[in-house]
């Protein structure tokens, strides 16, 4: 009788990982394990770098996410350089960042996500892939994927340069304006836009709502989790991608607190595990009570899901409308299910499209005041932004020179590291038993984390270099052996 | 700090002035060091960083370029390049975790015989006190 | 009908940016899976390390692979790749030269660590706590790569076939590329799939046979002109030292080269034929009249030179880390 089973390497995310199931002597799951093994050290070696390099450096935490860092980054920059940016360089930003999450929530759904259930978790491998998606919707919707996400690569480049790692962040607004013709060219990608997240969430309601087998799972209770919920909210607790404050609300919905980014340490902290190089954020004035959800437990949820359920609604009537009717569905707030985050990152997908639609309406976004020099120097700044995984945040601080002195990130999938956690172990509880785990079954455990769009290039932007204890300990936790190679 | 270390420098010496020089120190019979290696370069100016950088991957424990005084150059202004090249190069090598003074820039004419071998001479006592760089070299092959 | 080419991807020390880029090819993917069968792709398609090592050796024609290698597991899978591809590709300026990653050469392994899970000011970890190459938990031991002391370009792991720079590579040349791979067209080994100028080449910007830099100043210190050239504005641009390729985007995006693509051809250390290249361009006008402290104060004014000049090449630089003592 088989006693672990090993997935190595995890698929269809953004980044490393392995999944490690341990079974007991009848052959169900004693617990599982995501590990994540790899580590870059971005918080190390960014100190010492000139401050106006950080929105380039921290974006290579992730060409996924790219636009996520830089503007995290160049926020932080603006609080260090003690300016705001201009009212059109607000505009611009806003509407790369719109850009972005159109590009970043349509890869997520259609080439990593939606294999599982347009194909099917039990498909064979070789069909469980965005060509198998191709096959099964046919080229002209195909098409229509591959244009979409284009145009908000392509509202990316025209603003920032480049659609992957842009330059335009710059402190006090941004490196350049766009002219009347790009103004144009954004607005007709970005009513195309709107037109075809209403199309991918008809298409997640014909395949997956109306699918009995799939809702089992999504409404199954041992394959949800009930924790805090965090996300950026705007004055009216609307979700926002790029400002507001970040509301947390509790197990049962209600507010349990509402923050300035300056003030996360007061909030977060972060535990560290023998086992992966991700750290896990909870909540400080709950505490870390180990792997475990509920009112107790600090772990939190970030996301798309995460963000819906912290906020009361979505800033454009669409969205909302939408995000009305998933509540509604599920009949509870928070919604814990954690294949639900399909459903949210699509209502934020028609969100980001009505959103980078009406900046690109509005005639001041062509202005040519884009930056705001006026500089008083200080010696921290804090940038939060919601990343498409999750919140984000940037906590310079700076010599006077303005280089950097000490970098903190705490990084979108970050947050939901202990979250991952849980539904892995949970989800290979629920659906292996009695030794039977074939490649179909290994794969619906892996939509467990895929729901989350993992990106674990920036969970581990932290360097671990040679481990430089290994302690080697018993079933009683006793230290057997420890070895070092430090010098 | 090592007994018996012998510090091994390279020398860039420029053609028209410090190589001058350091002939006429050897025809004065003045007495310097051999720890530098000497290589005749037309102009200081025309010493690559990469050169530089180089030497110390290589083995070399400093590097020196002599070259002619401001206002002399034969080429008008390749001793200008030389000198901001040399600061920039130091300060990046503060970075490397290498002693900036392994790294010197010094004016020496074709007169200045004695300059020459009094500049050898303090040169090498120097890094011998600094000790050997032992930069560790990039690794060919993990 | 030909037979169908065999393509993998695959990412080491990576930001996943080399995978978006080949998606940025958009529709044209679907061209270049009519001819190619993509067996190894972790970010799209479920083939798993196992199924790797199954295949027969030198089994995928081309394997592009993207990221440096830092620890034990990305040094198994580059050997793994180079064993079961015909030809590999070093895809990024990562697997070409180490990339921005490589800057994690100038620190220390104790200080990184310490910062990452001790000192940090959210990280709560009062025993000290550290992850471990080994761990031994209630069910069953668990094991995490070992991490090198440094950061390595591909090619000084395995034999490198050819590189494609770039953070990420032009959609451009990675068409270019395949398209060489398709038509039985690619050069000789060992070639950068880019082409053999300088960025200034391709520069719009670049109107002046003489450059001159006036100064140096701080690209946040000044609202940069969108058509003059950078080094003409004071700004440090590292357009003479890089590769051209990339269509100038960053230019276009009103922000300097910061030099992804690699150095020019036949030049080994990109960031000291920068810092030559710029000592020919300060201040030329004035500088028999400026005496030794003022061409100090002026260079001290180029701050951080290894992240300025070494950007996404410190790993392959001819100093490519901070001396151990």
């Amino acid at each position: 009788m088989t006693r672990r089973i090993t997935i190595d390497p995890i698929t269809r995310l953004e980044g490393h990982g392995k999944i490690e199931i341990f079974l007991d002597e009848k052959g169900n799951v004693d617990n599982a394990y995501l590990q994540v093994p790899e580590l870059r050290g971005f918080e190390q070696f960014c100190v010492g770098r000139k401050a106006e390099d950080m929105p380039q450096l921290t974006s290579r935490i992730c060409g996924v996410c790219p636009v996520a860092h830089h503007y995290a980054s160049t926020k932080a920059l603006d609080m260090a350089f003690g300016v705001a940016p201009t009212e059109t360089a607000l505009k611009l930003r806003r509407l790369i960042y719109s850009g972005y999450y159109i590009y970043d929530h349509i890869l997520h759904f259609y080439f990593l996500g939606a294999p599982d259930f347009v194909v099917g978790p039990n498909a064979p491998k070789a069909k469980r892939n965005i060509l198998g998606v191709i096959e099964k919707v046919g080229l002209d919707v195909a098409k229509e994927v591959i244009k979409h996400r284009a145009f908000g690569q392509k509202i990316t480049e025209i603003l920032g340069g480049k659609p992957t790692h842009p330059v335009s962040g710059i402190p006090g607004g941004q490196t350049k304006p766009i002219s009347e013709s790009e103004r144009k060219e954004i607005e007709t990608m970005a009513e195309s836009c709107v037109g075809f997240a209403e199309f991918s969430l008809k298409l997640f309601a014909d395949v997956v709502l109306a699918n009995k087998d799939y809702m089992a799972l999504v409404t199954n209770p041992n394959l949800g989790l009930g924790t805090y919920n965090m996300g950026l909210v705007d004055e009216n607790n609307h979700v926002n991608f790029y400002d507001g404050k970040i509301r947390v609300t509790d197990p049962k919905g209600k507010e349990f607190l509402k923050f300035e980014a300056k003030d996360y340490l007061d909030h977060i902290r972060e535990h560290v595990l023998e086992w992966s190089y991700v750290k896990v954020p909870y909540l400080k004035n709950v505490g870390y009570k180990g792997l475990t959800d509920g009112k107790d437990s600090g772990i939190y949820r970030v996301g798309p899901l995460g963000r819906l359920n912290a906020a009361e609604g979505m800033a454009t009537p669409k969205a909302n409308a939408h995000y009305k009717q998933m509540f509604a569905t599920f009949g509870t707030r928070p919604v814990n299910s954690t294949l639900a985050f399909h459903w949210a990152r699509l209502i934020e997908l028609l969100y980001a499209a009505e959103h980078a639609l009406e900046l690109a309406q509005d005639p001041g976004i062509t202005g040519k005041d884009i930056r705001n020099m006026d500089f008083k120097m200080q010696e921290q700044g804090v940038g939060v932004v919601e990343a498409a995984r999750g919140t984000l945040y940037h906590h310079y601080w700076l010599t006077d020179d303005r280089l950097m002195n000490k970098v903190n990130l705490i990084v979108a999938t970050t947050n939901n590291m202990g979250a991952i956690c849980m539904s892995i172990r949970n989800a290979a509880r629920e659906l292996i038993h009695g030794g039977k785990a074939d490649d179909g079954l290994l794969n619906m455990v892996e939509m467990f984390f895929r729901a989350y769009d993992p990106c674990f290039a920036c969970a581990t932007h932290v360097l671990g270099r040679p481990a430089l204890t290994i302690e080697i300990r018993d079933s009683t936790g006793a230290l057997v052996r420890e070895l070092s190679n430090s010098g | 700090m090592s007994e018996g270390f012998e510090p091994r420098i390279v020398g860039f010496l420029c053609n028209w002035c410090t190589y001058a020089g350091a002939d006429l120190a050897g025809t004065s019979r003045l007495q310097y060091p051999t720890n530098m290696r000497a290589i005749r370069v037309m102009c200081s100016g025309s010493v690559d960083p990469a050169l530089v950088l180089q030497a110390f991957r290589d083995g070399a424990d400093a590097v020196f370029i002599g070259g002619c005084h401001p206002g002399d150059c034969h080429y008008q202004s390749g001793n200008y390049k030389a000198l901001k090249r040399t600061m920039m190069v130091r300060n990046l090598m503060k970075q490397l975790g290498i002693e900036e003074e392994r790294f010197r820039l010094e004016w020496i004419s074709a007169a200045e015989g004695a300059k020459f071998a009094q500049v050898v001479r303090e040169y090498t006592e120097r890094i011998r006190h600094l000790g050997p760089l032992n930069l560790a070299q990039p690794a060919a092959r993990v | 009908m030909p037979d169908k080419l065999k393509f993998g991807f695959y990412w080491a020390a990576s930001c996943g940016g080399c995978e978006v880029a080949v998606l940025d090819v958009n529709e044209k993917i679907l061209d270049v899976v009519a001819k190619a069968d993509i067996v190894l792709w972790p970010v799209a398609i479920d083939v798993k390390y196992d199924d790797v090592r199954a295949m027969p050796d030198r089994f995928m024609d081309v394997c592009f692979f993207n990221g440096s290698v830092r620890n034990s597991e990305q040094e198994e899978m580059a050997k793994l790749m180079r064993q079961k591809s015909n030809a590999l590709v070093a895809f990024g300026s990562c697997a070409q030269y180490g990339g921005i990653p490589g800057l994690a050469n100038l620190q220390g392994r104790k200080a990184i660590l310490e910062t990452a899970y001790r000192s940090e000011p959210s990280v709560e970890n009062p025993a000290g706590t550290m992850p471990e190459t080994r761990f031994r938990a209630k069910e069953g031991e668990l094991t995490l790569p070992k991490f090198f002391d440094q950061v390595f370009p591909l090619d000084r792991v395995v034999d490198v076939d050819y590189y494609l720079p770039g953070c990420p590579p032009p959609v451009p040349l990675i068409l270019g590329a395949v398209t060489a791979i398709f038509e039985g067209n690619l050069p000789p080994k060992g070639t950068v799939l880019a082409p053999a100028k300088t960025l200034c080449d391709e520069c719009v910007r670049n109107v002046h046979v003489a450059k001159k830099m006036p100064d140096i100043k701080r690209t946040w210190e000044i609202q940069a002109d969108m058509e003059k050239c950078f080094l003409e504005q004071g700004i440090i641009c590292m357009g003479p030292a890089t590769r051209a390729g990339c269509q100038t985007r960053c230019i276009n995006g009103n922000h300097p080269c910061t030099g992804c693509m690699g150095p020019s051809p036949e030049v080994t250390d990109q960031g000291a034929r920068m810092i030559s290249a710029l000592s020919g361009i300060l201040r030329v006008d004035d500088e028999k009249n400026l005496s030794e402290q003022d061409v100090a104060a002026l260079m001290n004014k180029i701050k951080d030179p290894a992240g300025t000049f070494y950007t996404y090449g410190l790993a392959s630089a001819t100093v490519n880390q901070r001396r151990r003592k």
